[in-house]
């Protein structure tokens, strides 16, 4: 057989065609010998639950990895329904990767995980040739540990801090970049709430010619932004720091020229505290962007409107729901090339409506826009009607997201539920990959998701469905579904154990306030070995729990790892004991 | 400030209770989760982790600064609230910045035995006892401070 004679070069040139993880992973399951020949040449890994498998498992099978990427905790603790202690650590990975991929480990990108200042300082000192460390959503570190990667990485390439807590210990950690030339090419700091040293900020960009990203904090103000851009007209993206101050003449001009020397500039954001009379500085490059994040600029029509009717090539824009019904239209009329929006609530809070942000702007930009495949959507009423429309404009949408802001809110207008509005799109929208639901829906929405959404991969469910049979046709219908995440539902156990083995399928199922049992997932955990089925529970401790005791939090996700044993005393692992 | 104004009634003052309903329950204590067993349609108090917004985001959003002004000082001072992540954070700031005790309203004793309580404006201009609702509520809605001699506070007493 040819395959059979082909030599390991050969097949290792072969596979060094096959980039995405999927392919690699095929090829892995072909016979044992290419099994041996793909994980000696894969360089890059991507691990979409820390605790599926272990450092030790990785290295063992993969002995040398240029790139590691990690997601920690379950999406669901962005709104703070994962205690905090939960887990995702990074250390255990940092110290097991130093020992074993000192000369060839590049690039690590951590999500929802928590990594410490020693994590920081062993990956600056142990890694030779570091290039790339994103910390999105992470938490645990100070800039001290931001100081160790700055002094120690001497190829640093890319420093992306995302959304992550860092505690703010001292400005000038920026002063420990290396004098001379630096080799940065992206830089995110929009994170860092304390004060910057301005000269080291200032030196540092001086430095490093080959700079495209720089997302600034908002410690910068704006009087700062023309000298820094003049530094770095070459940029690609750019984040300003906090757009106020007093309007002076001076200041607007050399700030209008600083971005018109920008030539290469392709995406804005920042924009906090925005002082609407030095919007128009942005003008110049309004026509090359394709990326515009406004989602923390409180700047209203018609400053906002002006804004974006300029940007004719933009394809993707986060913005807050100032932008109303009126600004989306005009949206709808000059960005023809939008493929993403996301409108942010200004006042998530409120029991009134504070801007005039309806069901019809969203309309309208699925209308105009052509390509709109990506959608996150806060507003206060929604109707079947509008949903039926928006499925018919854009059968090629992949993420839909939208929320209600008042929980089981029905269709304002004729007050049913908004099964069939949400079920069109799921019918019509077949390549729909995600989906988020709100408003008030029934099991039926959950029968046509279970009949159409074949593509579906993640789905996020709030304060919906009448009973389990909403969750069993989503187990059961739903081929392609990875994640699950429900909270406030009546769904419980028969679902659950009915569909055991489809969660092995899956990577995790977050489930909080809903109906299951601590038997039932005793049971399950019995059933199903592979699984971690994790018990939350702040009240009490989880041994006092009976059987029918509903669990407040439940997490369950598929492991090769068996057990963890880094959890706090609010966490339990169903069967740890029997099963190792 | 007169005293009728910081009277404990349910509704605002001046108002009569059917209309400020939902009003109120944006003030109370936030219950963890809705009862979903519940026959009629649950309050509308403040949920866990709803809507889902991220605290990076919520926190962000308000005006950074808010004046603090305090019975007797000269000048007003402003701070910034969203440096600050709970109650006890912000009363030690203000404690620092005015060098004086500002007490934190207790179950049991009420707001006896503290020199200064914290008070401060909401979006809809009432003047409220800081302590009440969940920290991420009270940043959004907080549009200026005022720091009070607890002997004027006698009048407020604790839920």
């Amino acid at each position: 057989m040819a395959s059979a004679s082909l030599p390991e070069q050969v097949l290792k040139h072969l596979f060094s065609f096959l980039t995405s993880d999927k392919d690699r992973n095929c090829v892995s399951l072909v016979c044992k010998l290419w099994y041996e020949v793909e994980r000696r040449c894969r360089r890059s890994v991507f691990i979409g639950n820390c605790y599926a498998v272990t450092p030790d498992i990785m290295i063992r099978r993969f002995p040398q990895l240029t790139s590691l990427t990690l997601k920690g905790k379950p999406h669901f603790a962005d709104f703070n329904l994962v205690p905090d202690g939960w887990g995702a650590y990074v250390d255990p990975w940092i110290a097991a990767m130093s020992q074993s991929y000192p000369f060839c480990l590049e690039e690590i990108r951590l999500k929802r995980m928590v990594v410490t200042d020693e994590s920081l300082e062993l990956i600056s000192t142990s890694f030779h040739n570091f290039k790339v460390l994103i910390l999105l959503s992470c938490e645990g570190f100070t800039t001290d540990g931001l100081a160790a990667i700055a002094a120690n990485c001497r190829n640093l390439r890319e420093l992306d801090l995302g959304e992550s807590e860092v505690e703010d210990l001292s400005s000038d950690w920026l002063s420990h970049f290396p004098d001379g030339c630096t080799s940065l090419v992206s830089l995110n700091i929009s994170c860092l709430g304390s004060e910057i040293n301005f000269s080291d900020l200032e030196r540092l960009i001086t430095c490093s010619p080959n700079l495209k990203t720089l997302r600034l904090s908002q410690a910068v103000p704006l009087e700062k932004l023309p000298d820094l851009l003049c530094r770095a007209p070459q940029l690609v993206e750019f984040g300003t720091g906090a757009y106020s101050s007093e309007v002076q003449s001076d200041v607007f001009s050399n700030l209008e020229e600083a971005f018109s020397g920008c030539k290469k500039l392709e995406g804005l954001s920042g924009f906090w505290d925005v002082t609407p009379a030095y919007l128009p500085a942005v003008y110049p490059v309004c026509s090359r962007l394709t990326s515009l994040n406004l989602s923390y600029a409180t700047i209203q029509n018609p400053d906002l409107n002006k804004l974006i009717s300029r940007c004719h090539n933009l394809q993707r824009l986060w913005v807050l729901d100032y932008i109303e019904d009126t600004g989306l239209q005009a949206l709808a009329a000059s960005c023809k090339d939008l493929q993403e929006l996301r409108v942010f609530p200004s006042d998530p809070f409120g029991p009134e409506p504070n801007v005039s942000l309806t069901e019809q702007g969203l309309v309208a930009v699925s209308d105009g826009c052509p390509k709109l495949q990506t959608v996150l959507y806060f507003c206060r009423q929604m109707t079947n009607a509008a949903l039926v429309t928006i499925a018919r404009n854009r059968p090629n949408m992949i993420c839909f997201r939208l929320c209600i802001l008042e929980p089981r809110s029905p269709d304002y207008l004729t007050l049913e539920p908004l099964d069939a509005g949400f079920g069109a799109i799921v019918e019509q929208c077949k390549e729909l990959r995600r989906l988020s639901l709100s408003g008030l829906l029934t099991d039926r929405i959950f029968e046509y998701i279970g009949a159409h959404a074949k593509k579906l991969e993640m789905l996020s469910v709030a304060f919906v469905g009448d009973s389990d049979l909403g969750l069993h046709h989503v187990l059961s219908g739903c081929e392609s579904l990875r994640k699950l995440e429900i909270r406030d539902c009546p769904f419980g156990d028969k679902a659950l154990l009915a569909n055991a083995a489809k969660l092995e399928t899956m990577r995790s199922l977050w489930m909080s306030s809903c109906s299951v049992s601590f038997g039932a997932c005793e049971l399950l955990s019995q059933k199903m070995p592979r699984l971690n089925i994790e018990v939350i529970d702040e009240n009490g401790p989880p041994d006092t729990q009976s059987e029918s005791c509903p669990v407040e939090k439940l997490y369950i996700y598929r492991t090769v790892a068996g057990p963890r044993f880094d959890m706090p005393g609010f966490v339990r692992i169903m069967n740890q004991d029997a099963a190792h | 400030m007169e005293m009728a104004g910081t009277e404990l009634r349910l509704g605002l003052p001046g108002t009569d209770s059917s209309s400020s309903a939902s009003k109120i329950t944006n003030k109370r204590p936030s219950s963890d989760m809705i009862n979903s067993n519940d026959d009629e349609p649950a309050p509308k108090a403040q949920v866990v982790g709803w809507p889902p917004v991220r605290s990076y985001r919520k926190n962000v959003l308000q005006a950074s600064y808010v004046k603090v002004s305090m019975d007797g000082a000269a000048y007003l001072r402003k701070i910034n609230l969203n440096v600050y992540k709970s109650y006890p954070q912000l009363l030690k700031a203000l404690d620092n910045m005015f060098k004086c005790s500002i007490g934190v309203c207790s179950e049991r004793e009420g707001y006896n035995g503290c020199d200064y309580v914290a008070t401060y404006e909401d979006k809809d201009g009432d003047w409220m006892l800081a302590g009440d609702v969940p920290w991420d509520m009270f940043i959004n809605s907080c549009r200026r401070l005022r720091i009070m001699k607890g002997s004027e506070a006698k009048g407020l007493a604790c839920l």
